[in-house]
């Protein structure tokens, strides 16, 4: 798996897209993650108008396994959700970092200690 | 901690590309992709499973029956050869220290195989109580491989390559026989609520039978299945996990299996009087009932977690998962009588501090039609 060049990462397997001319990104969470997981049947997301803080929880997956805390990436007030991952959580192994997107956030504040897809990749060892 | 130990097959699940788990001090297969697939495989198909973690033991001799039902609750000895049984073995004080199949080999050779994270306690249990009899115990762990192929085309699958004869082959049957070119012991039981076989054979031979089942089962949709599958498909069967729906805190009257234990059977046997306690105190005052529980929302119940009604605690989650089958989450729990009969109202599952709505349901979830 590939880790796209143009996002960066947390250290909990968040991706966070580039702002774009509204200060919004996407967040999603990484393939490894996905993969980690198995098949996610079920995401509990925050709200749209919601703020989150970056490290803290803001939802939950579901996999058959196993619960596990979605955490902020990156503190901010939440514009949008994904309906569609909402209605079909398995986008999220199917396509992680595309149609698998989980909600959207103008940004507040950022950590200074966000990955970059190379340092996300030696990070996962993968 | 050890190194967890690999199975004949471990070089072969890595080339599938297998993500692997650690289980009871194995390193096994927990799935190859997609889970949910797998599960549905087996559920209209058919799947291969590597279950070469089970712990088989040998009892041998003229008393090797007798053995079997002084130290297990079931009547071994009355298993006719070719025959198996589901049974238990149970602590002095009635505990749950594993539950069994026990097949019968011949007229004095029977098969115990148990669950890989009890198999050194049964060893060490069946070796001690059957000291004073006519009868040897052997450490099999090492001499077999087994692997399962569950499923509606199994039989189709395994008939391809093998002479043996499947249509005789009841349930709960086992015979000698020949498949793929390698000796195997073919038995018709499993752990998904499917028809299906097992077949035990000699690790060096675990390869080439993968192989040629895989081949075999190619144009009959047969896929390689993990533990996590194994788990859902049992679950849906109703079919209890031992560290889950039984413990040595339970009886098996407790877990409702209390039939397992076979009172009339000649000769003394460990536990019969504290199981016999058991039963009448199960007959007077029902203990905790073990139910189904089907979600009315998505969130999953997991073990632990407790059931409520009424803002009180009135049972715990022994196992819980998403069903592929019935596309809901699904459960089973320990429950307190009074809200243990199917339909019960108002019974719900704390998940992490919100009471989501549960139907009490019989087991099992699924049934498969004959």
């Amino acid at each position: 798996m590939s880790n796209p060049q143009q996002l960066r990462y947390s250290k909990e397997h968040e991706w966070v897209s580039a702002a774009d001319a509204d200060g919004v990104s996407s967040v999603g969470i990484t393939e490894h993650a996905a993969n980690a997981l198995g098949d996610v049947v079920y995401v509990q997301l925050p709200a749209v108008g919601d703020t989150v803080a970056a490290g803290e929880t803001c939802g939950e997956l579901e996999s058959t396994k196993s619960v596990s805390d979605l955490y902020a990436p990156v503190s901010g007030e939440v514009t949008e959700v994904n309906e569609d991952v909402v209605n079909d959580p398995s986008l999220v192994n199917s396509a992680a970092f595309e149609g698998g997107w989980l909600f959207k956030v103008k940004i507040s504040e950022e950590p200074g200690d966000l990955l970059s897809a190379d340092e996300y990749t030696a990070f996962t060892g993968s | 901690m050890s190194e967890p130990r690999r199975t004949a097959l471990d070089a072969l699940h890595r080339a599938l590309g297998a993500t692997m788990t650690d289980f009871a001090g194995w390193d096994m297969p927990l799935r190859y992709a997609s889970e949910r697939d797998e599960h549905t495989a087996v559920r209209t198909r058919a799947g291969l499973f590597d279950l070469s973690h089970m712990g088989e033991i040998t009892v041998t001799g003229p008393a090797a029956g007798e053995a079997l039902d002084h130290a297990l609750v079931g009547h071994i000895s009355a298993l006719a050869v070719g025959r198996a049984r589901y049974t238990m073995i149970c602590a002095p004080d009635g505990g749950i220290l594993d539950d069994l199949i026990v097949y019968r080999l011949g007229d004095e050779e029977y098969m115990v195989v148990a669950n890989a994270s009890n198999a050194q306690v049964v060893l060490d249990a069946v070796t001690e109580r059957a000291a004073g009899f006519d009868a040897a115990v052997r450490d099999d762990r090492d001499a077999y491989a087994l692997l399962a192929v569950q499923g509606p085309n199994s039989p189709a699958i395994l008939k391809s390559v093998t002479d043996a004869d499947l249509d005789g082959l009841k349930y709960y049957a086992g015979l000698p026989g020949t498949v793929a070119g390698v000796p195997a012991l073919i038995a018709r039981t499993g752990y998904t609520g499917e028809d299906g076989f097992e077949l035990f054979v000699a690790p060096a031979d675990a390869e080439k039978l993968w192989q040629a089942l895989t081949e075999a089962g190619a144009d009959a949709g047969l896929v390689p299945c993990g533990l996590s599958c194994r788990d859902t498909l049992r679950l849906e069967a109703g079919m209890p996990l031992y560290g889950h729906e039984l413990t040595t805190a339970l009886t098996p009257f407790d877990a409702g299996l209390g039939r397992v234990v076979k009172f009339d059977k000649p000769g003394d046997f460990v536990g019969r009087e504290a199981l016999t306690a058991a039963a009448a105190k199960a007959e007077a005052t029902p203990p905790r009932k073990l139910v189904g529980l089907v979600a009315e929302g998505r969130r999953v119940p997991r073990a632990g977690y407790p059931v409520v009604a009424g803002g009180e605690v009135v049972g715990e989650v022994t196992s819980g998962a998403p069903s592929p089958t019935l596309g809901k989450p699904i459960a089973m729990a320990y429950v307190d009588a009074a809200h243990a009969a199917p339909g019960s109202l108002g019974v719900g599952v704390d998940i992490r501090g919100t009471h989501e709505p549960y139907e009490v349901v019989a087991l099992p979830f699924y049934k498969r039609q004959r």
